[in-house]
């Protein structure tokens, strides 16, 4: 099988290392991994602000480049949403409309594809750490992917899995409204933080680059212990990859 | 108390600085959610309620034109008084007529937000008619001088032991905190209002047009009293609480108890069908309704929009939404807060208004799930925000920063060289600093840019792991 990377933003600029976490996971599984030049970006910040305007060529860009792949994959469900979910609310090209139904369905965030598609949930790799796990929102109501990343968790060994409380309540991230509303959303990671302390997990497992970022900001600079993993890395890193 | 949605940021600071309150939201808001989702996890036949729920108001706005002329014509039979109102003016006036021709001295009130949308109360007291809210949260948000907090639960945002001070301060009683005190005090105050009332206003929480009948769901009988002592009973509804008929209603009160308080049932539930005073010798002898407009039949005309009218009021996305857990219900503005308040908002009230009120979201999505007619909060919330930055109601910076990088977003070369900028720019930070986001990273920090970024280290990657790769592949070719 040959994949498609789709790439976030955050992946590529500030955090590229659960993007090549990913490869090296897929590479092992014996998928072929192919780097689509030319992408930019999916257009949910902008979309997500409310200008759909400006989204549209860059939704068009997107089917473009990459509706003839056999399957598309990123680290990310907020993505794949847009993507998935969003991208039907636009008013695309006539000739496109066709592609995108394809590509809607050959597109899957990186947990998903692992246990949905290729069905593994056990790599075999060994962690002997406290763990807890944030559902954003994106992924978990948007995509339905709760099981999937649990799943791969709980098989690694000697890995302690501890559910914290309220483990699917928004991080406050939102993309620009972690700007806009950065009162709230300071509130918001905070609670969140609180629920990592309180379930005693040494690391906040997430599939989501930008949810972790804002955990983790608000993890350093309020002395909290817990670090945030993303999922690719905590599987690459039981791995030895 | 006069609010705006226009000053929503301030009140938001406001709120949470008030640590008492957003204890108190937090605590009830959990706990409505908590046994809600007892409630679901005990019928599997709950997501069959939505549906049915859903698609029953779908059909009852496509044809609300002649729902609501077959319900006007059924309560005039039934001896009912209907009004039609534009907007709040104009309902205000129609309830002081009715006042003034009865020459009322006292009102009591139940159950209506959607007089609280019309600021009802004031005129009536203005025009010096005793007007008294009798539903409990109601009875105290009135002594307090404010606004409800919550569609359900209007003193929500309050503690037991502010109100203790409330009542021994307003009714002069000793202090208790004693729930069960409490409610005590407030019910002899309350019940003699009840018998010297000559006019009861209630709102609806629906209205059946088969019968020419309104519904009231309830816990503490206010309703009930408000609309069968007093000789005068006006129902104040807007014109989007209709249901075609009673078969459409069990799916609704199994629903609305349920995301509303997280009951199974409603204590009470009050069918009326007109004064029954000629019929029965008791009751009110004279029962008005009055249809309130308010901007509704334009949501009605919008496609984009029309679902926001489906709702019931449950306040379901109010307590399952993480940002009016942590602001409350005033931080808002208005008398609709919350998600459905923030997709209200701006269509009632207008975009000026209105034009902060729908970025008051993270877009979590936990709205969507949380409401019982499956309104798709997030898609209106969506919506409502590229018709603000379509109209120039987003700040010129906002605007024309999303144009500059759409365009480069367009140009993958372009784009990639204005991304590859702040990697390189961001080494010559000292000490391994990120860049300030202003705002952002006063409580936050922010990871450093990367200075190769993935597509350059993915390259470098791929040697040895394409060596990997081949071995696996033979081997799963050998097996
Ligand atoms: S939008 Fe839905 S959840 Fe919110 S109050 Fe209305 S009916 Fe209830």
């Amino acid at each position: 099988m040959k994949a498609a990377l789709f790439i976030p933003c955050l992946t590529e600029h500030l955090l590229p290392e659960p993007g090549l976490s990913m490869v090296r996971i897929l590479n092992k599984l014996g998928v072929e991994v192919e780097y689509v030049e030319n992408q930019t970006c999916c257009g949910q910040p902008a979309y997500n602000s409310g200008y759909h305007q400006q989204v549209i060529p860059l939704a068009e860009q997107f089917i473009e480049l990459f509706h003839d792949k056999e399957v598309i994959i990123a680290p990310s469900g907020s993505c794949v949403a847009m993507v998935r979910e969003e991208y039907k609310h636009l008013k695309l090209r006539e000739d496109l409309k066709a592609p995108y139904e394809r590509l809607k369905g050959r597109i899957y965030e990186f947990t998903e594809f692992l246990v949905d598609v290729l069905n593994v949930d056990q790599l075999g790799g060994r962690f002997p750490h406290r763990v807890t796990y944030h559902d954003s929102c994106h992924l978990s109501r948007m995509l339905g992917v709760r099981e999937q990343p649990r799943r791969l968790i709980a098989n690694i060994a000697d890995i302690d899995f501890l559910e914290m409380q309220g483990s699917d309540v928004c991080c406050g991230f939102g993309g620009t409204f972690s700007y806009k509303m950065k009162e709230i959303s300071v509130e918001m990671v905070k609670r969140k933080c609180d629920s990592i302390q309180e379930s005693q997990a040494e690391y906040c497992i997430g599939a989501d680059s930008s949810c972790l970022m804002n955990i983790q900001g608000y993890l350093t600079q309020n002395g909290y212990s817990a670090r945030t993993l993303h999922i690719a890395e905590l599987l690459a890193r039981s791995l030895e990859l | 108390m006069h609010v705006t949605p226009r000053k929503t940021k301030t009140y938001i600071k406001t709120a949470l600085k008030d640590s008492v309150l957003r204890r108190a939201v937090l605590n009830a808001t959990g706990s409505t959610v908590a046994s809600r989702q007892a409630i679901i996890d005990e019928l599997p036949y709950w997501e069959d309620l939505r549906e049915k729920a859903h698609a029953i108001k779908k059909d009852v706005i496509k044809h609300l034109d002649t729902t609501l002329q077959t319900f006007e014509q059924r309560c005039t039979d039934n001896g009912i008084q209907v009004h039609w109102a534009a907007d709040d003016q104009e309902a205000r006036q129609i309830i002081l007529g009715i006042a003034e021709r009865n020459r009322v001295c006292k009102v009591v009130k139940s159950k209506s937000l959607t007089t609280e949308e019309i600021h009802l109360n004031s005129s009536l007291i203005d025009k010096g008619i005793d007007t008294l809210e009798t539903d409990l949260g109601e009875y105290i948000i009135q002594l307090m001088e404010q606004i409800p907090s919550h569609l359900i639960i209007p003193a929500l945002h309050l503690t037991r032991k502010e109100i203790g001070k409330l009542f021994q301060e307003k009714l002069g009683n000793a202090y208790t905190e004693d729930p069960h005190e409490l409610l005590k005090i407030a019910r002899r105050t309350l019940r003699q209002h009840f018998l010297s009332a000559d006019m009861g206003i209630s709102g609806a929480n629906f209205g059946i047009a088969e019968t020419g009948s309104i519904c009231i769901v309830e816990n503490e009988a206010n309703a009930h009293l408000t609309t069968t002592l007093p000789d005068i009973h006006v129902a104040v509804m807007g014109i989007e609480k209709l249901l075609p008929d009673f078969k459409a209603l069990p799916y609704f009160l199994k629903l609305l108890p349920a995301n509303a308080t997280g009951q199974k049932s409603s204590t009470f539930v009050n069918f009326i069908s007109g004064p029954t005073h000629a019929k029965l010798g008791e009751g009110p002898k004279e029962m008005h309704v009055v249809l309130l407009d308010n901007g509704r039949s334009r949501i009605l005309q919008d496609p984009k929009l029309r679902q926001t009218l489906f709702c019931i009021r449950c306040a379901s996305c109010l307590n399952s939404c993480p940002v009016y857990q942590q602001i409350g219900g005033h931080a808002y503005g208005w008398v609709y807060m919350g998600p459905i308040g923030i997709t209200l908002i701006p269509q009632y009230l207008g975009e000026s208004v209105g034009k902060t009120s729908p970025y008051v979201c993270s877009l979590c999505t936990a709205c969507r799930d949380a409401c019982p007619v499956k309104i798709d909060l997030p898609a209106h919330i969506l919506n409502l925000r590229s018709r603000l930055a379509a109209h120039g109601k987003t700040s010129r910076i906002e605007r024309t920063g999303m144009r500059i990088w759409a365009f480069l977003a367009r140009h993958p070369r372009l784009y990639r060289f204005a991304t590859w900028f702040p990697g390189k720019a961001q080494q010559l930070l000292p000490g391994g600093r990120s860049f300030p986001a202003p705002g952002y990273t006063r409580k936050r920090t922010l990871p450093r840019f990367d200075a190769q970024g993935f597509r350059k280290r993915f390259n470098t990657l791929q040697m040895p792991s394409a060596g990997q790769q081949t071995e696996h592949a033979n081997s799963e070719d050998n097996r």
